[in-house]
């Protein structure tokens, strides 16, 4: 069973139709019991950082996330709330990932919305994925490149389109959103 | 590189597509998954459902169709047509919409922007301004068109982007329907204007119109139904094209 962390916005609906897709059974939930037994965990999010983690700290599921062992997944909002800090309502991470997460100089169009390529990818989830490959991006604040960054993508400057730390992992794109490319990404998750 | 969408507008009225011509592949083109399908398979980046009925027993079948959708396709698409209030919004957003298409209910409460940005978030929230040429001076309309407004289209545009608007999808009334191409000058000026995304509609009628609003202005996106619909530009042909005429596209 997937565990997908029940929010207080955005579309959460469309990451179980992904993995309901790729033939995997999921529910959505903020029951610690239930995140805790699940074989993956995926922390979507599309909305506010300060009001995301408000809510997450209002039923405990803060340290619960930062402590879980199985494959953890966080995608967008999710990946910027395991960093260690947003610009975004001036907010404090999970500091699961070591980077901090800032809001894109207005030198082009944002929020950096539509599809994108890589200038590199590595690790487990990029298996059989090639940098010309575009996924679907829709945001405002960008976590800044660290050790832990898997995968760039460059849009006003070069920023974490995914990262890794053990067995949490981040997209700042939405692979549920980006076809079959992000199906693939997907399924390397679901099979790791 | 950020690629130029290309996205194919479907036209719901009670739960159907008007029946397009030309398909291959489908069984039936007047459903609009299936017509939505098709269009995913053949490139498109990202669509557009439009309830051009918008009355209020509308408005729930569209909820029901958002969730048909939202479940067979995976790429980001936006419902609209007849959405009033904060509660229209969260039946769609729940559904499964990525974002809603918001025109004439923000041009008469402009809160509603800011309202549904603060609860949704400003990426879900797609006003469409449908504007058009008059007395020398580039107007809203609303009401389908039907209504003229007292605002200029860069006026309303500047305002819906302070309220918290994530895109703009303008509409040329002057060229809509007329497959003579976009209106390069008042897409150029919004799109100069604003810092958010702006989605070019209104006028597709060949390859080379699609060419021309992505060289002549800062749209980040092109809008088009019947072309689409009627098969008479097929969405592969149209990114081929693109890409050799050197504009970034999805391939």
């Amino acid at each position: 069973m997937i565990a997908i962390i029940k929010y207080n916005a955005g579309n959460i609906r469309s990451v179980q139709n992904g993995v309901s897709r790729l033939g995997h059974k999921s529910v959505i939930t903020d029951d610690k019991n239930e995140i805790l037994k699940a074989d993956k965990v995926i922390f979507p999010g599309v909305g506010e950082a300060s009001s995301a983690m408000n809510y997450l700290k209002e039923r405990e599921l803060d340290h619960l996330i930062a402590s879980l062992k199985q494959p953890v997944l966080g995608i967008c909002l999710g990946l910027q709330l395991m960093c260690s800090y947003s610009e975004e309502g001036n907010t404090g991470g999970l500091k699961i990932f070591d980077t901090v997460v800032r809001m894109f100089p207005q030198t082009d169009k944002v929020p950096h919305m539509g599809w994108n390529n890589f200038s590199s990818v590595k690790g487990d989830l990029f298996n059989g994925i090639s940098i010309e490959e575009d996924v679907y991006y829709v945001h405002s604040y960008y976590a800044e490149i660290s050790s832990q960054t898997t995968a760039v993508c460059n849009y006003i400057l070069p920023f974490s389109a995914a990262m890794q730390n053990g067995n949490f992992f981040g997209t700042q794109f939405h692979p549920e959103k980006s076809a079959e490319t992000g199906a693939r990404i997907l399924n390397n998750f679901l099979q790791l | 590189m950020l690629k130029k969408r290309i996205i194919p507008c479907l036209d719901i009225r009670e739960g159907r597509t008007v029946k397009g011509i030309n398909f291959v592949n489908i069984k039936d083109a007047g459903d609009p998954v299936e017509l939505a399908k098709s269009y995913v398979r053949q490139g498109a980046d990202e669509l557009v459902f439009l309830d051009i009925t918008a009355t209020i027993e509308n408005r729930k079948a569209l909820a029901g169709l958002v969730e048909r959708i939202a479940g067979e396709i995976n790429i980001p698409f936006t419902a609209g047509g007849g959405i009033n209030t904060l509660d229209d919004v969260s039946d769609l957003i729940k559904a499964g919409a990525d974002k809603v298409s918001i025109n004439s209910a923000a041009v008469r409460n402009h809160r509603l922007i800011a309202e549904i940005a603060d609860q949704f978030g400003s990426q879900c929230v797609v006003i469409a301004i449908d504007t058009m040429f008059v007395s020398n001076v580039w107007s809203v309309f609303v009401d389908g068109g039907r209504t003229a407004t007292s605002l200029k289209t860069i006026d309303w545009a500047t305002c819906a982007e302070k309220m918290g608007a994530g895109e703009i999808l303008l509409t040329s009334m002057n060229t809509d329907g007329t497959k003579s191409g976009f209106s390069v000058e008042i897409t150029r000026e919004v799109t100069r204007i604003l810092n958010i995304p702006v989605i070019a509609s209104g006028g597709a009628g060949k390859m080379e119109h699609f060419k021309e609003v992505f060289t002549e202005t800062g749209c980040s996106a092109a809008l088009a139904a019947s072309i689409f619909h009627y098969g008479e530009i097929d969405i592969r042909e149209l990114k081929r094209y693109l890409i050799n005429e050197g504009i970034a596209i999805r391939s």
